[in-house]
């Protein structure tokens, strides 16, 4: 592999980053706890003139969709009106999915009928950058829909310190995670592919970045103003590209992350996350050519090879992973139109 | 018109308004559902149920000493006290992070009939009726009662019977299931369990030496055979064993669970003096040590069918084009009949329960939720007009 090269620090430049890294924990880190004054959070966005969405992308989630829907419908919009919208972007149920969700009053689209004309690509991230042209909020707050603990908290908590700071861009959720060890401590930490992957290689080139506690939590809030200026890869790159581009763009102050307390899902094989690992190294890479910090990255593969045997045998097994990206929305004439934006 | 049929001919409308709430109905459950609460170890969800009513509006919301949540609803007038209660407890169950799945016509998850919907509809109450714009007279109590299963016997709802200094002019007592069931006659109760252990002195040297499960499968035999009338209703439940630690193992000790209802407190009397009469003999007979410990008891009791609570509950439950269900039941009730409050236990829905050996996962309907708030609705209009007198 040629062009890879690591940009040389200095003694002094670590201290800067950890101090900008310190500061940014004790400002811009918050517990979801400090926004439980729900009315007061409603006055601000009414003084602030804002609306508020929530999308909830979604493929194959009825066990879990009407849950979220009813919590938020209930608990946001019904007795608290904090929430304008609420909204699931389907990317092709074969479930009751959208069903469910219908019947507890989200509206429901289907990813491809929106903005038809731009084509159709897979992938979760997809559905987060047609949200964009379809939702109606100047913030707009992306929740999973395989969560089966969901809260009210779980959207308050992120869109919290957007009210609270107007500076604030883009909100990241990370939970507790305990790592239990043989030594019996624990300690508060990412996932696998973000331990093994992502915070190593922020910490590579990106070091503020490496503060974000969960960097890949599918829940995070952020303002249209800001969700329309960048691209989104539609695979397992998005959250990556998020915070990159926003960094890269902005600067650290512009995030802020929210504990959100426990978070229960499904657990993920460990092959599911090789592949997400190949996608989110392969959006990595192209922020890395885009900042001019490597040459070329033309002559990278998009198969990831994983291997299982059967019966003493090794069976490869390629799985082709593109990285596609949609360019920011700002540039597309019909968002200008709908929004009365200019790029 | 009389109050009763003004009530029956406004169903249709409470109906409606229900629907409207379905949905802060539905989150109560979960956010109330999902939290563990074992009978002796409610509090969490008690301090949930207290947040959801003061979420609700209403006042004075605590979590007394016993893990028992309730609220006040003032009434207008105040000159009255109702109360309207379910239990906050349930079995316990291995999973300590229950997830309730809601589907698009129904629930499910574990406990969530048992009686996580009845809690959700105490919380969901206050804002229905705000909603119909329905002021009452009558105070109304609403309580999430600790400690009412197993070896609980109802002590969370008698502790707050026992506390509180307001008399209760009347009180209904709310179970997920079944929706239409009028159950005015609580049935007399014991529960216990009868242990065989092997004594100190015990020969493990023998051969054939047959631990505690033989003397066990003889008092089994025993039990099924004492003779038990049908009326007055009378029944005995041997649900649970355990003993054992393998099967190539001498059992030390095996217990028997065992439950007698009926509604009659001479024949419960009486059928406990069996149970006595077969431990002894037992004892005596096979060598091992055979105690019996009753470690709760309900008494029998009833309002008569003429009662206006009563009546008035059969009309509701007609005008939703409901048969009611009359039957003596070993629900909360028990402990107010005890003190002379008339009560009733109305059901809110239709569901079942799939027993598995850890676990109790049921599935509750969600289209008959709409006539088991509107049945409460008018019940409590109902008792707010003065049925509690008899």
């Amino acid at each position: 592999m040629t062009g890879w090269w690591t940009p040389r620090r200095t003694r002094a430049d670590a201290e800067v980053v950890s101090a900008n890294i310190n500061r940014w924990l004790s400002q811009l880190t918050y517990h979801h706890s400090q926004f439980i004054d729900l009315r007061g959070l409603v006055a601000a966005k009414e003084r602030q003139g804002l609306k508020i969405s929530l999308c909830l992308p979604a493929l194959n989630e009825e066990k879990t969709i009407g849950k979220e829907v009813v919590m938020f419908r209930s608990e946001l919009m019904q007795r608290i009106p904090l929430l304008d919208e609420i909204a699931v972007i389907d990317s092709g149920s074969t479930d009751q999915t959208r069903e469910v969700a219908a019947a507890f009053g989200a509206d429901v689209y289907l990813a491809r009928d929106i903005l038809p004309e731009q084509g159709e690509n897979k992938g979760k991230g997809e559905n987060l950058w047609k949200a964009i042209y379809q939702l109606k909020g100047d913030i707009i707050v992306y929740i999973d829909t395989d969560i089966s603990n969901i809260r009210p908290h779980f959207v308050y908590g992120l869109v919290g310190p957007l009210l609270q700071s107007e500076e604030t861009l883009y909100v990241k959720a990370f939970y507790d995670r305990p790592l239990r060890t043989s030594t019996g401590v624990s300690a508060t930490g990412g996932g696998r592919v973000t331990e093994i992957l992502v915070r190593p290689l922020f910490s590579l080139y990106f070091p503020e970045l490496a503060a974000l506690i969960q960097p890949l939590s599918g829940e995070y809030a952020a303002r249209r103003t800001a969700l329309e200026q960048i691209p989104f890869p539609v695979g397992y790159g998005v959250e990556t590209a998020h915070l990159l581009d926003i960094h890269q763009r902005w600067g650290l102050n512009a995030l802020a992350q929210t504990d959100l307390g426990l978070r229960i899902h499904r657990n993920q094989p460990t092959a599911a996350l090789g592949r997400m690992s190949f996608g989110i190294l392969q959006t990595f890479c192209a922020r890395l050519e885009k900042y001019g910090w490597i040459r070329s990255q033309a002559e990278f593969q998009n198969i990831l090879r994983q291997f299982q045997n059967h019966d003493g045998v090794y069976e490869q097994i390629e799985t082709l992973i593109r990285e596609v990206e949609r360019p920011p929305m700002i540039s597309l004439p019909a968002y200008q139109q709908k929004f009365n934006r200019k790029p | 018109m009389s109050n009763l049929e003004q009530l029956v001919i406004a169903l249709p409308a409470y109906r409606d308004a229900a629907e409207k709430v379905r949905e802060m109905f539905l989150a109560n459950l979960a956010l109330i559902g999902e939290i563990p609460a074992p009978t002796f170890g409610e509090r969490s969800r008690a301090e949930m149920v207290a947040e959801r009513f003061a979420a609700a509006g209403l006042q004075a919301c605590v979590v007394d000493r016993l893990g028992n949540a309730s609220a006040l609803l003032p009434g207008i007038e105040g000159s009255s006290t109702l109360l309207l209660a379910a239990h906050a407890d349930t079995l316990p169950a291995e999973d300590n992070k229950p997830d309730i799945e809601i589907h698009q016509d129904r629930v499910v998850g574990p406990f969530v009939g048992d009686n996580a919907l009845a809690l959700a509809a105490l919380a969901t109450l206050p804002v229905l009726l705000e909603q119909l714009n329905i002021r009452l007279k009558s105070n109304v109590v609403l309580l999430a009662a600790s400690r009412s299963l197993g070896r609980g016997n109802l002590d969370g709802l008698r502790h707050f019977l026992a506390e509180s200094s307001t008399p209760f002019q009347s009180a209904l007592c709310l179970e997920n299931f079944q929706l239409g069931r009028l159950n005015y006659a609580a049935m007399g109760m014991l529960r216990g369990e009868m242990t065989c252990r092997l004594p100190a002195n015990y020969d493990w040297a023998q051969f054939g030496s047959t631990g505690t499960i033989i003397p066990m499968g003889d008092i089994i035999s025993r039990i099924s055979r004492i003779p038990v009338p049908q009326r007055p209703l009378t029944t005995i439940i041997m649900g649970t064993v355990q003993g054992g630690i393998s099967p190539g193992n001498v059992a030390r000790e095996t217990t028997l669970g065992f439950e007698v209802r009926s509604e009659s407190a001479a024949i419960l009397n009486q059928v406990r003096e069996q149970l006595e009469d077969i431990a002894k003999d037992v004892t005596a007979q096979s060598g091992k040590q055979v105690d019996m410990d009753i470690y709760a008891r309900r008494e029998p009791g009833t309002l008569d069918i003429g009662h206006p609570l009563v009546r008035q509950g059969r009309a509701i439950l007609g005008g939703l084009g409901l048969t009611p269900a009359f039957y003596p039941t070993t629900s909360m009730m028990s402990a107010l009949l005890d003190l002379a409050v008339p009560a009733l236990t109305l059901g809110l829905t239709t569901g079942e329960r799939r027993n598995e050996l850890e676990e109790i996962e049921e599935a509750a309907a969600i289209a008959p939720l709409s006539a088991g708030l509107a049945q409460l609705v008018a019940m409590v209009q109902a008792m707010d007009e003065g049925s509690g007198s008899s």
